[in-house]
């Protein structure tokens, strides 16, 4: 956004801005793009560095994040761009206690895109309706992460091939999991997929997530990983959401309900693998690490670059 | 036996279910209004057993979706010059505003001042509805 084009950028807020909300805000088709992006920017990251060039990304962030933050801002610097964002979201006007809606209407006029991570479920379709730049829901209390949906669709592609034909046993905290709720959302939109729910009867999956895709995907909801993880094609484990729970003593009795370790892996096909989307705490024990099919960490790997390919859709820069 | 005029201009609304006449009569702001309101309830019905009903001698707007939330199965008797003009049965609004809140405590509406937030039909049986910041389901 030049300075000159004041006047300019002013008319153009009018003009429909794609936002990256939740996934089914990109289309298939988008998501072919997306990807097939990722993988030229993986080639020759350095090819990629001005295309950015004075372009601005608000990173606001009133959750605690690493991974997201980090992968996004780092997506933004090397694309050529600048961030700009605030350390402590106590010291910002959100504190003082502005709208969200005001605070979207003043930093989208300084910024180009925003990411935002907020306790408040919905705050990014909230946001979206005030801005005239792009918003990016960079995850949205337990309700959305659909970012995060696209390094873990990225991985799947890579060590699976497809991202048709799988059974997917989703385990952990199904309730509060919002990777895993865009994750279903996801793939669900690919043929052939068929879905075991595996997750304590407190954390099961909202109806609302559940009700959203084809009845005829979902194999069984059950509490057991260990009779279930020898079915499965992808594991995808979850943490136990402790920043959702009112009851501490209610999070600490589930904290540990799940624990995949290198006995329960003996169980598992050969060429299943273990996604996670991190941070990882009791529920995938270290011995784990060492399994090849355990794929976590280079699950993580695909996030600044697909965020990369993100950011230049969405700015139409691809 | 109780007396009631007949309605020369107004509008009737039947077959509420019986005790929902209240609701109806205060969400639609029906104690509000100067015009003459008159609410019976447990009306002897041959098709509902009881039933309540509402008289008001005024064209006033109605807001069908509040009473479509309440009681979709209500029937609407539009007045005029003392005979009924028109008839008709409501059906659950696909979409509502202003109505709803979100039962949803994380959810932004509550954080945020928004007068029209959107609920979309979700479960027509069930009579629930989906938030469209969280996707909370959510009833009256």
């Amino acid at each position: 956004m030049a300075v000159g084009s004041f006047a300019g950028s002013i008319a153009d807020s009018h003009m429909a801005v794609r936002n990256y909300i939740v996934p089914t805000d990109l289309s298939l088709d988008d998501l072919r793009s997306i990807f097939a992006l990722t993988d030229e920017i993986i080639k020759d990251c350095q090819k990629f560095q001005d295309v950015c060039k004075s372009k601005v990304m608000a990173s606001l962030f009133f959750e605690p994040s690493t991974r997201t933050k980090f992968s996004f801002d780092a997506a933004m610097y090397r694309l050529g761009g600048n961030v700009i964002g605030f350390a402590d979201p106590n010291t910002t006007s959100q504190a003082k206690g502005e709208s969200l809606a005001d605070t979207t209407r003043i930093i989208s006029g300084y910024a180009d895109l925003i990411t935002v991570r907020s306790p408040y479920e919905g705050a990014a379709k909230h946001m979206s309706m005030y801005s005239s730049v792009p918003i990016i829901n960079a995850g949205d209390g337990g309700h959305e992460h659909p970012t995060q949906t696209l390094t873990d669709l990225m991985a799947i592609r890579h060590y699976k091939q497809t991202l048709d034909g799988h059974v997917i046993g989703i385990c952990g905290d199904l309730k509060f999991g919002r990777t895993i709720h865009s994750l279903i959302s996801a793939l669900s939109r690919y043929p052939n997929n068929k879905f075991v729910f595996i997750s304590p009867p407190e954390l099961q999956l909202p109806d609302y997530v559940a009700h959203n895709i084809d009845q005829s995907m979902i194999l069984r909801q059950t509490d057991s990983l260990i009779n279930e993880i020898g079915n499965v094609d992808i594991l995808y484990m979850s943490r136990v959401q402790k920043e959702r729970f009112v009851s501490e003593a209610e999070y600490l009795r589930l904290r540990d309900y799940y624990i995949l370790n290198a006995e329960k892996m003996k169980r598992a096909k050969k060429d299943m693998v273990v996604m996670h989307p991190l941070p990882r705490l009791n529920e995938i024990s270290a011995e784990v690490d060492s399994d090849e099919r355990a794929i976590y960490f280079e699950q993580a790997r695909y996030g600044m670059y697909v965020r990369m390919a993100l950011i230049m859709n969405l700015l139409d820069l691809g | 036996m109780i007396y009631v005029d007949s309605l020369n201009e107004g509008i009737v609304i039947d077959h509420i279910r019986a005790g929902a006449g209240f609701d109806i009569f205060f969400q639609l702001g029906l104690d509000k209004i100067d015009s003459v309101v008159l609410l019976m309830r447990n009306v002897p019905s041959e098709k509902m057993g009881r039933k309540d009903l509402i008289k008001v001698e005024s064209n006033f707007e109605l807001n069908l979706d509040i009473l479509g939330l309440i009681d979709p199965n209500v029937t609407i008797n539009i007045i005029q010059d003392g005979k009924i003009m028109k008839k008709f049965k409501l059906e659950l609004p696909a979409a509502v505003s202003g109505i709803l809140k979100c039962k949803n405590p994380r959810c932004i509406s509550h954080r945020e001042e928004i007068a029209d937030s959107m609920f979309y039909l979700y479960d027509e049986q069930k009579r629930y509805y989906k938030c469209e910041y969280c996707d909370s389901v959510t009833w009256l």
